[in-house]
């Protein structure tokens, strides 16, 4: 008996103590870069996988109206702290203007009266947090492709790169500013959207006026708000941080299907 | 023990050794321990960056939740609670509010059993989808191996008189008065240990693997009848974490099972492959 009971004192403490080097053990493992490494290789396999499953088109579940979540959270910023917002704002985004350049054929503006010119789609559909919440809204906007189209690509064109106006983070730098990056399948998909519209009424401040992307098959992060340029690039590791988002800059996955 | 001599010779009781587990059923029995500890830790970082649960397709903090893990603010200090369909109880110290540094912090799952430590949802989804991959390739490994060499047939399907209610009643009574089957029965697991492994095998692993997949907006896009079978993201997102916790139960009956049943004698079977018999002798 009493040999059992020493058998379970060790077994109960090394167990305790071989969980607790564990997970210390993963703190410091997690911030090795080599471990770093390993662990950011199934971002690629999860890419690849669930591209494969997709193919180019597969859409994103539509909903109906009576599926609309009654109040739709805000997140990350819920008005943008600058003047140069504040003012568009003032004038209810008449002097707003959407710059698109990069590798593009015929870099131009748009106001928000030509994007409402332009071919538009709505869409109900849910949007997912990295946290775990979900949230169901009515977006509407012009499809991405639509505009690109406008502009025209130029073959090297790989990224679409969404500037935005908000600063989620106050640093001296400007590292802070939010931005976002797809590459272009994800951009010519049909409910890749700029959406100017909410819940039939136009965006609000909270949700990213005046204009947001939505990028239906990957997590919330991924869908920029209050949008001030759009740039077509090759390669996005020269910008900010190099990977791709303001997110991902933190750590975060490009990648945001999962 | 000659190995040579002949039956009149053996001296009983004796001890044989069988060959219990397969080379591919103990590695990966061992790297889905690993794989299940890294998930189930990680889960738990990921889990506290949203510590609320809901059915449906939709689910956010206006929303009402079937589970919140949170904190008040009584006076000055913070009060942890959970609540699961309406029913609060304090649980001040381990979940909603727990120690960070010795200051009484809010955060649903405390630090100790979370990976990493501190509120990182970003690395912990990182270790969550590496062991993710690993989880399921190392499934996929012993469920193929398992069906081909009829392994999953031969000793995990019960025989019919097995699942008699009689014979299931006895078994149940045998296990309660911890009595463990000896000599020829132990060479096979005996039918709870069946209809408990299958259900670990084929019901509860595999309904993490398509909860946790359901939550993912792309796999919904390419396979949509996730969603429709589930009813929801939100609520395979709350599947999953209730799956979770019945594999979080299994494995603490399954360890103390383990100990109680021949600790060394079971451990190294998983091991070296090699289960210790007694045997009684024909006339005992």
């Amino acid at each position: 008996m009493s040999t059992f009971l020493t058998r379970r004192r060790f077994l109960i403490g090394s167990t305790l103590g071989a969980s607790a080097l564990m997970l210390s053990g993963c703190d410091i493992l997690g911030q090795n870069t080599d471990v770093e490494e390993v662990l950011h290789s199934a971002e690629q396999l999860t890419m690849k996988a669930q591209r494969a499953l997709q193919g180019r088109g597969a859409l994103a579940r539509e909903f109906d109206e009576k599926d609309i979540s009654p109040s739709f959270r805000v997140n990350g910023t819920s008005a943008p702290d600058s003047d140069e917002y504040a003012q568009l704002l003032e004038n209810k985004f008449e002097t707003w203007r959407l710059k698109v350049d990069g590798l593009v054929e015929r870099p131009r503006d748009f106001s928000l009266a030509d994007l409402k010119n332009l071919p538009a789609r709505t869409q109900i559909t849910r949007h997912d947090c990295v946290e775990g919440w979900s949230a169901i809204g009515k977006w509407t906007g012009v499809p991405l492709a639509n505009l690109l189209q406008v502009v025209g690509l130029k073959p090297t064109a790989r990224y679409v790169v969404l500037h935005c106006a908000d600063e989620l983070e106050q640093t001296l730098d400007g590292s802070g500013r939010y931005y976002e990056s797809i590459d272009l399948i994800d951009a010519m998909h049909p409910q890749t959207i700029l959406a100017y519209g909410m819940n039939d009424k136009d965006l609000s401040v909270g949700h990213g006026a005046p204009l947001r992307l939505r990028v239906e098959r990957q997590l919330g992060y991924k869908q920029a708000k209050y949008i001030m340029r759009i740039e077509l690039v090759d390669s996005f590791a020269g910008l900010w941080g190099g990977n791709g988002g303001f997110w991902e800059d933190r750590g975060y996955e490009w990648y945001a299907g999962i | 023990m000659n190995e040579n001599a002949s039956n009149d010779n053996i001296r009983y009781p004796r001890t044989v050794f069988i060959r219990r587990h397969s080379i591919i059923t103990r590695f990966t029995h061992w790297l889905n321990v690993l794989c299940l500890s890294f998930l189930l830790l990680s889960g738990l970082q990921i889990f506290n960056a949203h510590p609320e649960l809901y059915w449906g397709q939709y689910g956010a903090d206006g929303d009402p939740a079937f589970l919140t893990i949170g904190a008040d603010d009584a006076g000055d200090k913070p009060q942890g609670f959970v609540r699961i369909a309406g029913l609060k109880s304090p649980t001040t110290g381990v979940l909603g509010v727990s120690n960070v540094d010795g200051e009484p912090t809010k955060r649903a799952f405390p630090e100790w059993i979370t990976i990493p430590s501190f509120q990182d949802l970003a690395v912990g989804r990182r270790w969550h989808f590496f062991f993710a991959w690993l989880f399921v390739i190392n499934g996929l490994l012993y469920l193929g191996f398992s069906l081909v060499s009829g392994h999953l047939r031969r000793d995990l399907a019960p025989k019919t008189e097995e699942l008699s209610p009689r014979h299931l009643g006895q078994e149940v009574l045998d296990h309660a008065r911890l009595r463990f089957p000896k000599g020829e029965k132990a060479r096979h697991y005996n039918s709870l240990q069946k209809l408990t492994y299958l259900a670990v095998i084929v019901v509860l692993l595999p309904l993490m693997v398509l909860t946790g997949l359901t939550m993912s907006p792309g796999v919904d896009a390419a396979v949509p009848v996730l969603v429709e079978i589930f009813g929801g993201r939100q609520t395979a997102r709350t599947i999953h974490f209730i799956t979770a916790s019945g594999l979080v139960l299994f494995v603490v009956v399954h360890v103390a099972m383990v100990i109680l049943s021949g600790t060394w004698n079971n451990i190294r079977s998983m091991i070296t492959g090699r289960y210790a018999i007694r045997e009684e002798g024909p006339n005992a």
